[in-house]
């Protein structure tokens, strides 16, 4: 509920909603009112309310009705400016609640600095991955962060855009490929919260939603504890085995991470001989990798890539594959369907290149 | 309105017994035909701007720029302005046989174009450099192929509008229609002026 | 099934007959349905032999009423399709909660989300502003036609042609599942290999191909077919807005041609603008999508704020007020249109000070707008409110749209917007302001101009009917989803874990009931106004008291509109003829140059049918011979230079003298 959040970003945006809106309300309200008022006052039965069609001018209430919305913005306008800023998603919270803020530097005498936490996202096809580099753990759909400790989201996405967002404690932020975005917040009160993609990004969109638990700091100890005992290490092979599209994946634990594993993902090059995309955008900083580049290509190719291994896009229907367009999502009863093994029922399962017949170039890249 | 206004003085004139004519709105419309076409280059010019560095550790303006071929490529382009110009200069003098030669060499210089241009694009490709090896390369290749497509379609009508004067002469429809590929066929220059600062001038310091 | 699989191919390129959903009893139906309905409809047209007339009084016409009347049938048609899209979401989203999955599968319902979005936009909500400008902004400012009449016929028939490419999705392959504006990379070759996204770039590239040539259309019209006198300050409002409209199509739907065409080149050539390889960059495919898509907006809202100043002066009987700033307000709108787009993702994390540039001039838009409201207060203050169709349609747009545009506000707030972005809240919103404000818009403008476009008024009782089903059934539809948004429930869902929630849904399909029963009482209003055509008959051409020059003509208008051009002394031009004592002109006719109808554009578009569906199913041969045709036959239509007749003074005449008849006896 956006209106009662548990986490002090979340609240203070709810507060800004609140503002915006009974601002807004002095000359809604008011319209609405008059609307009706001389809707009925002047309908045409009532014969007794005044008839003026000359009344088409009026300076001095133009005036008004240009200032009176014109005041409310140049107010609505510095409450946004103001609270962009303030609460930009990039920008360090300045505070754990209303009444505890974080000092800058210890020099001010108060109380010692809160450490933040740091998580690493990464939106999956059609799932959450989690990564705790300060714990050294992961976690698959479930995500834990001890109350009153500021949280640093680092948010990318391994395939197509999704939107990180728990509405109970702060605003969402868009998860995107080969980018990282960043979110501070920090969640207040104890309890199981929901989490949730708010960005359309293929059939499973529904199902990948995620649990946040808000966790008292001893609790938070020993959830990690958890994950550590009961977790798999995870390094690339398994990541990549991850990687494979798949709805409403069950909670995952992981009890370690293989080094890098997180950057990798974010330069998409996480499979062995890949070129790391901060590679690349070095390389083209100093002016491209020249005429001889070729073997770059391969090193580069990515999204394409799964496509040539024959693995089906997560998209993909009828000409693609044996998929029927409007029926029953992947995996299911249609799986057996005998049109799938069908090489030449469309271009999903032909090899690149494979210029049969006048197939598209889409195929050859 | 001067009408109205008079109308105003001794009694109101509620409507006009003779028809206005000069009406025709072609050229307004078709300029702001070339406003719309134009934001579709805007959009292509951005887009450039964008991706133009993203190289993908492959070739850049640099590496893959011929400026000399591009010179005498946009001499190509902007000697048939020039010719069109004549070419319109004839038609206000009524010469048909002279506009149409100078039709027809403008649209020799125009295929000069598309044909240095279509050479440029096939030793590109034959490079490597495809419009799918790089960001950088598929806004390249969008951005001068969209203007190449336009001087083509230009050509095209260039050649309708030759054999419509040669069949019914100078009358005031074709005109209108030379008066309109006039326009088209400057505009295409000037946004190639724009291709070629932009693309080839500044690729190439970079 | 074919002996030869790459003989197959080369005819058909990917089209099989696997893409023929027969194993979906869903569409199997709704194909019976409209194969029966279509049947019947052609069976009949052949028995009462109604093909010729068809041909030469409507598909060949350049006449701009009946090409407006064919924009609103065309918008009106896919109305009901766009709906039933929306019962269906409505449906699903009412029982998929918990275990249940609901009726549809993810793979139809992202498709169903996708078409409702774009059929509504480009297919419902254009074609009717479209529609209602083409047929009354020549008759507002005293022309015959538009500037350029075929180009108007071509407009047309190339939106109708994406049109019937959108729906051939429906029965052959898929719909894009992507999201009304098929967002990259999932829109692209990698995420979405299938038909679907082809669909959606060559309907909407064949419809906006005639989109922009109408936008060029009219803003000639509007600038040079004026009659003498009608300076631009005495334009009626609606004429100005349409101005300001078309200008506005002509300034981005370019963009979004452009923006379509390198979303097709990533998919049919494998290039890398919107891609994540090589240097592609998706973030840019949001921009230039919403640089098109606001303006978009503003596109399909100016025009119904333009019919409702039109209405409320006309049933206030008083002229409105503050023309001035009324049409101040529209030219500011317009230009702020192009300088907030990016608030449709502000959380794309752009950073706080280019956010708060783009929130607050959108709040800015928000202070004309506002000053138009109140003009509109004003016009009905010291007014004698007539609350005929028109009119009630206006006073529900005003409130309805007050609070749609207060939502709006509270989105162009960043920090609010983080928290209600892609929500419930903004879908509620958004069809807040598309219903409440375009749609009502062009419910008041289809029952203002009715009786001039076809000489009778609609029915009142099933216009009362449709009336107040639509406005309750809208307010129980989209209320619980501003709740469920602020409970922070995204859309594109199509099933819920927390079975709280159900009961909002439920109550959200049945507000979708209640527009239906709206939608079923347009349907009955039509029918029985044709039938009591008789009762309903306008035979005075002004059946409201109008104020603009459209009433001075006869219900229907002669094809030439007006004998005799008017000159205009005033904006409210036929108010102010009224008033002076202006006397219809009984004789002197002279012969008026009219356009010939011509066939060109239905052929075209006829083809440009072709040449879409070729390109959705790589069936290249047929492409290039549909494209090669279009140009053969633009060229060849070059060729024709006896385009225009003259109407000859005796049919003038006649057609006058009719004129006088009816309204004496009237």
């Amino acid at each position: 509920m956006l209106l009662s959040p548990s986490g002090d970003v979340a609240l203070q945006q709810r507060n800004i909603l609140l503002t915006s809106t009974a601002l807004m309300l002095i000359i809604i309200l008011p319209v609405l009112v008059l609307t009706c008022v001389f809707a009925w006052h002047y309908r045409a039965a009532n014969t007794q309310a005044k008839y003026d069609p000359k009344f088409h001018h009026s300076t001095g209430l133009e005036v008004v009705i240009w200032s009176m919305p014109l005041l409310i913005i140049i107010m609505l306008g510095a409450i946004t400016w103001l609270t962009t800023h303030l609460l930009d998603p990039y920008r360090p919270i300045g505070r754990t609640s209303a009444a505890k803020p974080i000092t800058e530097g210890r020099a001010s005498g108060r109380e010692e600095m809160v450490k933040p936490i740091t998580v690493q996202v990464v939106a999956l096809d059609w799932k959450w991955l989690f990564f705790y580099p300060e714990q050294g753990i992961a976690t698959v759909n479930e995500l834990a962060a001890p109350v009153d400790v500021p949280i640093v989201f680092k948010i990318t996405s391994q395939a197509v855009m999704n939107s990180f967002f728990i509405p109970t404690l702060a605003g969402q932020i868009y998860a995107m490929p080969g980018m990282q975005t960043t979110l501070h917040a920090v969640i207040n009160k104890p309890g199981i919260y929901d989490g949730l993609s708010a960005h359309y990004s293929g059939a499973g969109f529904s199902k990948m939603t995620f649990k946040f638990h808000g966790l008292d700091p001893a609790q938070f100890d020993a959830w990690v504890a958890k994950v550590k005992a009961e977790g798999e290490p995870l390094d690339r092979a398994r990541y990549l085995k991850l990687e494979d599209p798949s709805e409403g994946e069950p909670v995952r634990y992981f009890s370690s991470t293989e080094p890098g594993l997180y950057d990798a993902i974010l330069n998409m090059c996480t499979r062995p001989g890949k070129m790391c995309m901060s590679e690349m955008m070095m390389t083209d900083r100093r002016g491209g990798g020249g005429k001889d580049s070729r073997e770059a290509v391969e090193r580069l190719r990515y999204d394409s890539l799964r496509r040539d291994e024959g693995k089906e896009a997560p998209g993909a229907t009828v000409p693609g594959s044996g998929q029927p367009a409007k029926a029953e999502s992947h995996g299911g009863a249609d799986a057996a369907r005998p049109s799938r093994a069908d090489p030449h029922a469309g271009h999903g399962g032909a090899p690149p290149g494979g210029g049969q017949g006048p197939a598209p170039t889409q195929l050859t890249r | 309105m001067a009408n109205a206004m008079q109308a105003r003085a001794d009694g109101p004139t509620f409507y006009v017994r003779e028809e206005e004519h000069g009406h025709n709105a072609t050229m307004l419309g078709f300029w702001i035909y070339l406003m719309s076409d134009c934001l579709i280059f805007a959009v292509l010019f951005a887009t450039y701007g964008v991706l133009g560095r993203n190289y993908a550790a492959g070739p850049s303006g640099v590496d893959l720029f011929d400026l000399k071929l591009v010179a005498l490529n946009t001499s190509m382009l902007l000697l048939s302005s020039i010719t069109y110009g004549f070419a319109m200069l004839e038609m206000a003098r009524d010469r048909m046989r002279a506009t149409l030669g100078w039709l027809a060499v403008t649209g020799l210089f125009g295929v000069a174009f598309v044909g240095l241009e279509l050479y440029e694009f096939s030793h590109l490709i034959h490079e490597g450099a495809t419009p799918q090896r790089s960001a950088f390369l598929s806004s390249f290749f969008a951005l001068v192929g969209t203007h190449g497509l336009h001087v083509s379609f230009g050509i095209l009508w260039l050649v309708t509008l030759m054999v419509q004067v040669g069949r019914r002469g100078l009358v005031e429809a074709n005109r209108r229609r030379l008066m309109c590929l006039s326009l088209f066929w400057h505009f295409l220059d000037v946004v190639w002026i724009g291709v070629f600062t932009f693309v080839y001038l500044m690729g190439v310091i970079r | 099934m074919f002996q030869n699989l790459d003989l197959a191919k080369l005819l058909f390129g990917r089209l099989t007959l696997q893409a023929i959903p027969y194993h979906e009893p869903i569409l199997i139906a709704t194909f019976a349905v409209v194969a029966l309905g279509g049947l019947t409809v052609l069976g009949a047209m052949t028995y009462f032999r109604l093909w010729g007339p068809f041909w030469r009084d409507w598909v060949t016409t350049v006449d701009h009423k009946r090409i407006g009347i064919m924009y609103c049938v065309l918008g009106l048609v896919m109305l009901l399709r766009g709906f039933a899209d929306a019962l269906m979401m409505r449906s699903q989203q009412a029982v998929a909660f918990g275990d249940n999955a609901g009726w549809l599968p993810p793979h139809h319902y992202d498709q169903i989300f996708t078409a409702h979005g774009v059929i509504m936009i480009f297919f419902v909500a254009m074609p009717l502003v479209t529609g209602l400008m083409n047929f009354a902004v020549p008759l507002q400012i005293g022309a015959r036609d538009v500037a350029f009449p075929f180009l108007n016929n071509f407009s047309f028939w190339m939106t109708a042609a994406g049109a019937v490419l959108l729906m051939a999705s429906l029965f052959i392959g898929e719909f894009a599942r992507t999201g009304w504006l098929a967002y990259p990379p999932l829109s692209g070759a990698d995420y979405s290999p299938g038909v679907g996204v082809d669909y959606f770039i060559w309907s909407l590239q064949i419809a906006g191909v005639g989109t922009t040539l109408s936008g060029i259309n009219l803003v000639a019209t509007i600038v040079k077919m004026r009659a003498p006198g009608l300076t631009m300050m005495k334009l009626p409002v609606f004429t100005w807005t349409s101005l300001c409209t078309n200008v506005l199509i002509v300034a981005s739907f370019p963009v979004l041609t452009a923006v379509l065409c390198l979303l097709a080149l990533d998919r049919y050539v494998g290039t890398n603008f919107f891609t994540n390889d090589l240097g592609g960059n998706p973030m840019m495919y949001f921009n230039l999508i919403w640089i098109w898509g606001h303006p978009e907006v503003y596109i399909l809202i100016l025009p119904a704020f333009g019919i409702f100043s039109e209405i409320v002066s006309t049933f206030s009987g008083k002229r409105l007020f503050g023309y001035a700033s009324m049409v101040y307000a529209t030219v500011v709108i317009t230009i702020l249109s192009y300088l907030v787009w990016l608030h449709h993702f502000f959380t794309m994390g752009s950073g706080a000070t280019v956010n708060s540039f783009f929130g607050i001039t959108t709040m800015i838009i928000s202070i004309p707008t506002g000053a138009k409201i109140f003009n509109w207060l004003f016009t009905m203050y010291r007014g004698r409110i007539r609350f005929e169709l028109p009119m009630m349609w206006t006073i529900a747009f005003m409130i309805t749209f007050v609070i749609g545009g207060m939502t709006g506000v509270l989105l162009a707030v960043p920090p609010a917007d983080f928290i209600l972005h892609n929500s419930l809240f903004l879908v509620a919103h958004f069809h807040n302001v598309i219903i409440g404000g375009v749609l009502f818009g062009m419910f008041a403008g289809i029952n203002f101009w009715f009786p001039k476009a076809f000489g009778f008024r609609l029915d009142p009782f099933w216009g009362k009917m449709s009336f107040w089903f639509w406005v309750s059934g809208f307010y129980v539809a989209f209320m619980p989803l501003y709740l469920l948004g602020l409970m922070g429930v995204t859309r594109r869902a199509n099933r819920f874990d927390d079975p709280s929630l159900q009961i909002w849904f439920v109550i959200a399909a049945f507000g979708a009931l209640l527009i239906l029963i709206g939608i079923l009482s347009t349907i009955v209003q039509f029918v029985v106004s044709v039938r009591r055509r008789e009762a309903l008959a306008d035979t005075t051409g002004d059946p409201w008291h109008g104020r603009t020059l459209e009433w001075s003509t006869a219900s229907p208008p002669p094809a030439y509109n007006f004998a005799f051009t008017p000159v205009i002394h005033d904006h409210d031009a036929w108010s102010d003829m009224k008033t002076r004592g202006y006397e219809r002109p009984m004789e002197g006719f002279r012969p008026i140059h009219m356009p010939r109808n011509t066939g060109v554009g239905a052929i075209l578009s006829g083809l440009s049918v072709a040449l879409g569906f070729a390109l959705v199913w790589y069936i290249w041969w047929l492409a290039a011979a549909s494209f090669v045709a279009i140009l053969a036959v633009a060229i060849w239509h070059t060729f024709n230079y006896d385009r225009e007749y003259y109407v000859p003074v005796d049919e003038v005449a006649r057609q006058e003298a009719e004129r006088t008849r009816l309204l004496a006896a009237a």
